[in-house]
């Protein structure tokens, strides 16, 4: 059976990024098709780690990101559920002078954009975050920042969008797109046939086929960062953990449970699925205890990973096709697409109306990557921090 | 040089399976979590008492002695760890941990053996202490030698409700009644497995006779069960055509049959198809237990649920056909009586099937306030929240939604009651709702678990 649908707007990839924008077109009275090849929000959008954190990203991400700071909170409003969002805070912690001297530079450098970093020595983060064990010399905190449950956030934006109208295709792979008269013509499974005066290349880690058959290879390699998840215990962590550097991050939910990440998984044999490798997991095991003394005697309840598209610069691919018009990228967000997705939404929502948008996005443009040759690469494993952590060399 | 198998579970299939391996000249590692050899069935107890085998496995008492002896007797030609859980599989490692560290062990050839675990659909008052599930409540009598209440009330559905009731009764234990959810007319279908294996219906008809004649009241067709009590468990309430009863007891013992633990065959890679007889999604695999992933079998219960008998027979076939892969010499006439026999029982269990059904219809009612997954406690009202609102219809996207499934047992406990509300809730058939995903570790395991030098060396 062969079915037909005529949309202005479809969206290619149902993770954070493809709903979020699918229920602010719907806003803005356009019909969209939100096609997902799996089920929406169950990639990256929906196993991340939760980090709800503007603290650390590149200077150029933090207009974007402070878009998107101004949606967490009404989330209720906007998609019926809080998403468990808490604006705990985010502390980063240095681990000797040099980390906390980073951390200094950074906070410099930030100043005009609103973030209200706090630098803490030895002895306020002693009073204060008594919690944390030795090892630790000062950190920078971000009050304004938090967490939430993914899990609920990016299934909660898909299931808003389908409430508002967008026409919500899950199981259904696009396989094609070509560029048909004014528009696009569309090839999805069980022979759907969409035609669309817009497309929107939010597909996650696979989006760079789609921009290369648009004649724009993008060099997007795939990263698999590790998780692992306690049994519920009493509360102590009050905010988001971060580590100058990387290694690892911890957040405490709201039942108790500690969610901490680090390390890197590897690919399945499908690559498109991964787990954590046993050691890796022991290792942010581990780690997690000797930082937080009160975990000492807890167990690990369960380990996962999750497919992120990651770019060579850290920075995601945003904005209009260099060689397409109607073509629009929102992709290889580097392990740090959760907090600002829901601004990227409203972003490219404009992009479709206006053709342009205030929130400055040219550090985005695909087109930093024209005259490269590069290919998608299906990916090893091998990339950056999963949080994209501030470090001196990578700023530009 | 080939490497060495690994065995994950000393029942009766993985010690027939380390047997016809070690007689085959290879040296293969045992692990299970267990101290003692045995598996569930022939489970041994912890501090040797005046108990003697036939008081602990009854009928079973020759079998269980002959397996444990069985295994003793392989000392030396392989490599046991007990109390060894393995937590994880990745690329042809497993991550065990034992003696409070996690070992990796490079193997080639894995045969799992795992067995299975008590399946039971959640009714109001499930989770208050006094209520154990039969295998729980067989433990306690078989290794600790105790008993899991003053009057006791068993209530569920397959053999092992009679079995257990039986067994309480002849040690000593005041069994108020046994509460069968199957209509009495199921049983019938028990003559049809008379000239299949006579001794085993006559011995359960023995077994129902004998606590009748031990004034244990027996009742059929028992549904909309409410346990009952403040902070233990105190009765028990039930309708039985159309009639309402109640019952003082201070413990339970709940069954609805077994399910297989497949975990360590997800992590493997192994692909599942599902299986109407269990209604449940279970690893493919043939007649000799070989995998969908080369170098994996599957066998005894652990595979779909066939009994003590048929593991013994699966575990030995497994090991075969391992042998047979590995191009080693292997005992063909041997491998085919094995599978006429084990397909002989398989007709067996459809007949038990039918005389013991699982009560799946229980899911459609459940109310909205009985708790449905105990280790997250999550209700069935908030499940069916949760389906309606963000309108999933499969299971790992429940999970991930309602947090059913998702904290310690990973879905174990609640998992096929999950699958059932959601089937019924979309309207779909069980079998289209999917199956949970298995992620490491199986089991809790400790944040400080230190990894061995063995492990460093291995990378
Ligand atoms: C384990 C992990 C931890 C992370 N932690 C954090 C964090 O703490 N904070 C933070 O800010 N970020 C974090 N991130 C990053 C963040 O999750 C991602 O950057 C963000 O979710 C990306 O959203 P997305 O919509 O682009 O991608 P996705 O959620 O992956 O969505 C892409 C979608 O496209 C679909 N798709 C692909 N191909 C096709 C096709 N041909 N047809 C139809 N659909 C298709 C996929 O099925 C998928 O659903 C983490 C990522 C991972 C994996
Ligand atoms: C609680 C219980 C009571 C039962 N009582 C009876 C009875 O009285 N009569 C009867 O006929 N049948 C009974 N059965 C059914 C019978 O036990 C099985 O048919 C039979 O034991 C199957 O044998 P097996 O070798 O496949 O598995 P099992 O005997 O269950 O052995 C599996 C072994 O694997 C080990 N294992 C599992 N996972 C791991 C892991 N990740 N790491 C390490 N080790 C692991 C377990 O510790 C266990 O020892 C019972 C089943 C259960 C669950």
């Amino acid at each position: 059976m062969s079915r037909r649908l005529d949309v202005d707007v479809a969206i290619i990839g149902g993770g954070l990024v493809g709903s979020s924008a699918a229920l602010a077109l719907r806003g803005l009275g356009f019909s969209v098709a939100l096609l997902d090849k799996g089920f929406c929000g169950a990639q990256a959008s929906g196993v991340n780690y939760g980090g709800v954190r503007r603290q650390g990203r590149p200077v150029e991400q933090l207009p974007l990101s402070q878009r998107a700071h101004a949606v967490w909170p009404r989330l209720k409003a906007l998609i019926g559920i809080d998403g468990e969002f808490l604006r705990s805070g985010h502390l980063k912690l240095a681990r000797n002078e040099a980390d906390m001297a980073s951390l200094e530079v950074y906070a410099a450098e930030v100043a005009e954009q609103g973030l209200d970093l706090e630098l803490i020595g030895h002895n306020g983060l002693r009073e204060r975050f008594g919690w944390i064990g030795d090892g630790v010399v000062g950190a920078s905190f971000c009050a304004g920042d938090g967490h939430a449950n993914p899990r609920l956030v990016s299934t909660g934006f898909a299931a808003a969008a389908r409430r508002a109208g967008v026409e919500v295709l899950e199981n259904t792979p696009v396989e094609g797109v070509t560029r048909d008269g004014e528009g696009f013509a569309l090839e999805a499974a069980g022979n759907l046939t969409l035609r669309a005066r817009f497309v929107i290349n939010s597909a996650g880690a696979w989006a760079g086929p789609f921009a290369e058959s648009f004649g724009e290879p993008v060099p997007l390699s795939r990263i698999y960062p590790s998780m692992v998840v306690t049994e519920p215990i009493e509360q102590m962590m009050s905010v988001n953990i971060g580590m100058e550097g990387g290694g690892i991050y911890a957040r405490q939910v709201e039942r108790g449970n500690i969610v901490v990440g680090g390390e890197r998984a590897l690919p399945l044999a499908d690559p498109d699925f991964s787990r954590p490798r046993g050691d890796g997991a022991l290792a942010i095991m581990n780690n997690a205890a000797a930082l937080f003394p009160a975990l000492r005697h807890a167990q690990a309840i369960r380990f996962w990973s999750g497919t992120e598209g990651a770019m060579p610069d850290k920075n995601p691919v945003i904005g209009p096709s260099g060689t397409t018009p109607g073509l629009i990228h929102a992709f290889g967000f580097t392990g740090a697409g959760f907090q600002i997705a829901p601004g990227v939404g409203e972003v490219l929502a404009e992009l479709v109306r206006d053709g342009q948008t205030q929130t400055p996005i040219a550090a985005f443009s695909i087109g930093r990557f024209a005259g490269i040759s590069a290919r998608t690469d299906a990916g090893s494993g091998a990339g950056q921090n999963q949080e994209p952590q501030h470090s001196g060399e990578l700023r530009p | 040089m080939k490497g060495q198998p690994l065995i994950v579970g000393a029942g009766p299939a993985g010690i027939r399976a380390a047997q016809a391996l070690v007689a085959a000249g290879l040296r293969p590692l045992v692990v299970d979590e267990a101290p003692a050899c045995g598996g569930q069935i022939y489970r041994q107890r912890l501090i040797p008492d005046g108990r003697s085998s036939r008081d602990l496995y009854g009928s079973e008492a020759s079998k269980a002695e002959a397996l444990h002896r069985d295994f003793a007797a392989l000392d030396g030609r392989l490599d046991y760890w007990p109390q060894a859980l393995l937590w994880n599989l990745r690329d042809g490692r497993a991550d065990i941990m034992v003696e409070g560290t996690s070992r990796q062990v490079a193997y080639d050839g894995l045969v799992l053996a795992t067995g299975a675990t008590d399946r039971t659909l959640p009714v109001p008052g499930w989770t208050l202490p006094g209520v154990f599930t039969l295998g729980g409540a067989q433990i306690a009598l078989k290794s600790q030698g105790c008993a899991i209440g003053s009057r006791i009330v068993f209530l569920g559905s397959g053999p092992l409700l009679y079995l257990v009731a039986w067994q309480y009764m002849k040690a000593g234990a005041k069994v108020a009644a046994v509460l069968d959810t199957a209509p009495f007319s199921a049983k019938f279908n028990l003559l049809r497995g008379l000239p299949l294996f006579p001794g085993i219906v006559l011995r359960g008809m023995r077994m129902t006779a004998e606590l009748k004649l031990g004034g244990v009241a027996l009742h059929y067709g028992v549904g909309d069960v409410r346990i009952e009590g403040a902070s233990t468990v105190a009765a028990i309430a039930w309708r039985q055509d159309g009639l309402e009863h109640r019952l003082a007891c201070d413990g339970i013992g709940y069954g609805l049959a077994l399910r297989s633990e497949t975990q360590a065959a997800d992590l493997a890679g192994c692909r599942f198809a599902f299986n109407t007889r269990d209604r449940a999604a279970l690893p493919e695999r043939d007649a000799a237990g070989r995998t969908s992933v080369p170098g994996v079998y599957i066998t005894g219960d652990g595979a779909g649920i066939a009994g003590a008998d048929a593991a013994e027979r699966a575990g030995e076939r497994a090991a075969l056909a391992l042998l047979q892969d590995r191009g080693l010499p292997h005992d063909a006439a041997r491998a085919a009586t094995l599978e006429a026999e084990l397909a002989r029982i398989g007709r067996f269990r459809a007949v038990l099937e039918a005389a013991f059904p699982f009560p799946a219809h229980w899911m459609k009612d459940i109310a909205d306030t009985t708790t449905l997954c105990r280790c997250e406690e999550v209700n069935a009202g908030e499940v069916r929240a949760a389906i309606a609102n963000f309108g999933v219809h499969e299971l790992n996207r429940l999970k991930a939604v309602s947090r059913v499934g998702m904290g310690r047992c990973q879905g174990r406990v609640c998992g096929a009651a999950a699958a059932e509300l959601l089937a019924h809730e979309t309207n779909r058939g069980i079998e289209a709702v999917g199956r949970l995903r298995s992620q490491a570790p199986l089991k809790p395991v400790p944040l400080t678990l230190a990894l061995t030098a063995q492990q460093e060396a291995a990378e």
